[in-house]
């Protein structure tokens, strides 16, 4: 078949479409002046202003201890349904299960931090817990749309591992719960670490839902931003983002360094 | 059951609970089970139960569903928010508003998707996997800021103006910022990544004895692809297309930063009614119409992704 220009040139013009907001925002990080269009020289003082705000750093310091905790619950809460998903069998409730596994990953943001704001609500005006809202109904939000990215990932690399050595440790004696943690475990290990990340970005990065379930005095970092840019373009916000970028960059490199490595050995 | 050998620490336990009338086993499903029946699945049927209940000044600020009177207990519903939401317009534009700027930013998503995942599909090994690592890492960085970047691009005095005013392209600034215009913009842009995934997927499977053997029946590349290639990555293109349409309903962010004030979106509308109105009952009314009109994307989705996953 004839390979035209058409198709290179339409992918480079997607990935510059993908490519030219971020970098745009990293150059506007260093402009000495307010004004995007002004150029005022190279500077670094938005990185200055970025690391003295306490508004920006409090929202991010309750925004990471959210998403550790939210992450490491969604891991654990996600292989487990993978497990019952894959290697249970036909169990009651299975189709119950995968249907709740799946929902969260296409239901719109809104309609999840609505409903889960009016459970916390009906569930305090009932018996009192959660008692008021925050970091505690932020994290169980949290957990519960993360755990449905864990499952997926955790599922598909379930499903193509062999179960046959799963099987032989079973029929040398090995109990169940021996079997998941000498056999299972260590072969999903990636899998597991992958889903814990996508947890942790996609809790850090979440506004609406966290808009909805929390509180008074729990304003995460992707609330204080959206008040911020509401108000328009703030260089600080640029030097926050290109910060973003650089910790994204660096730990994708790394993990394809290691990924590389793995293949050729 | 299975015999318990001495020295496991699960021995107690377990026999304890096997007594109880439970084994591991269920527990195990119960864990994540009950988590998301509480917290995803009953949340909902509270939505239901809000949605008909009448807006009271009070704490929490709908109509109890049960009210317990002299002769028991009783049900008060009412359809009213529906109602509502019908006879005010702007509850239907928003609406229609919605499906419209969902399915142009589809199309538009699936215009520049398909031919970048077939071009990334069709590349050599490594240059392969680099480009989809370039589709998936703004995926990694913040999407709130993702957006927030389109403002300094697209507002009046914006990048976009100044490099085409300096290129004498325009003479005037163009205004985009505040308009559909910028909400298609972040749209695309924002679920471009999700369009090109699953037809990645599809596409990198295409056999290319297929093609071939069409160009040997006389078959032009043209011919070929409209008849060969588009049918056999249909599932990609509904996948795709579902995993953008879907998000783009209930859009807020993107309409909320980029939009004007007459941007209407059925997610935004929602947030005014709860943030600002403190309207929970047509709050929750709307979500549920939001779900109504899902319903029949969601199924696409799914019956797309399992065609998907039986070729493989």
């Amino acid at each position: 078949m004839k390979r035209g220009l058409f198709l290179p040139v339409v992918s480079i013009f997607g990935f510059l479409f993908l490519y030219v907001p971020i970098v745009s925002l990293v150059i506007f990080s260093f402009n000495k002046s307010k004004l995007v269009t002004v150029w005022g020289g190279w500077s670094t003082k938005w990185y200055g202003e970025l690391l003295n705000d306490p508004q920006i750093l409090g929202a991010a310091w309750i925004s990471l201890k959210i998403g550790v905790v939210s992450a490491t619950l969604a891991t654990v809460l996600g292989t487990i349904a993978a497990m019952v998903l894959t290697r249970f069998g036909r169990v009651r409730g299975r189709g119950l299960l995968t249907g709740m596994v799946t929902a969260p990953l296409v239901m719109p943001e809104v309609i999840t931090g609505l409903s889960l704001l009016l459970l916390f609500v009906a569930m305090e005006a009932s018996f009192g817990w959660p008692a008021g809202r925050g970091m505690l109904t932020i994290i169980i939000a949290h957990t519960t749309f993360c755990m449905a990215y864990v499952a997926v990932v955790v599922q598909s690399r379930l499903t193509d591992m062999d179960d046959a050595i799963e099987e032989a440790a079973a029929d040398l004696g090995a109990r169940p719960v021996r079997v998941f943690f000498d056999i299972t475990l260590p072969m999903i290990a990636p899998a597991l670490i992958s889903g814990w990340l996508l947890s942790f970005t996609l809790s850090l990065d979440d506004l609406v839902i966290a808009s909805f379930v929390s509180g008074p005095g729990a304003s995460t970092l992707p609330m204080v931003i959206f008040s911020k840019v509401r108000l328009g373009v703030t260089p600080e916000i640029n030097a926050l983002a290109t910060l973003i970028v650089v910790v994204v960059a660096v730990g994708i490199s790394i993990s394809w360094f290691f990924m590389r490595k793995r293949v050729k050995t | 059951m299975t015999t318990l050998r001495s020295s496991s620490p699960w021995r107690l336990t377990a026999s304890g609970l096997a007594k109880l009338g439970l084994n591991g086993r269920a527990l195990v499903i119960a864990v994540p089970m009950i988590w998301l029946l509480v917290f995803f699945l009953i949340p909902f049927l509270v939505v239901l139960k809000i949605s008909v209940a009448e807006p009271m000044i009070a704490r929490p600020p709908y109509s109890p569903l049960f009210i317990e009177g002299q002769d028991g207990w009783s049900i008060k519903a009412t359809l009213g928010n529906y109602a509502y939401l019908f006879e005010d317009s702007l509850y239907i534009n928003a609406y229609l508003s919605s499906i419209k700027i969902a399915f142009f930013s589809t199309v538009f998503s699936l215009l520049i998707g398909y031919p970048m995942a077939y071009y990334i599909a069709r590349s050599p090994e490594p240059k392969r996997s680099l480009l989809l690592i370039l589709i998936v890492l703004p995926f990694w960085t913040s999407f709130l800021l993702r957006v927030y970047a389109w403002i300094g691009i697209l507002k009046g005095k914006g990048v976009l103006n100044a490099f085409l005013l300096k290129l004498g392209v325009i003479n005037e600034p163009l205004i985009i910022m505040q308009t559909d215009i910028a909400v298609y913009i972040g749209i695309v842009y924002t679920y471009l990544p999700f369009m090109i995934l699953p037809l990645y997927a599809n596409l990198v499977k295409l056999d290319d004895a297929l093609l071939e053997a069409s160009a040997d029946l006389g078959a032009g590349p043209i011919s070929t692809f409209f008849r060969i290639t588009i049918p056999l990555s249909l599932p990609g293109i509904v996948a795709g297309s579902m995993l953008v349409f879907i998000p783009a309903i209930g859009e807020f962010v993107i309409p909320a930063l980029l939009g004007g004030p007459d941007t209407l979106m059925i997610g935004k509308v929602l947030w005014t009614e709860f943030f600002s109105n403190r309207d929970w009952p047509v709050a929750s009314a709307v979500a549920i119409a939001m779900l109504v009109l899902l319903v029949i994307p969601i199924m696409l989705l799914r019956l797309a992704q399992s065609k998907q996953g039986d070729s493989a």
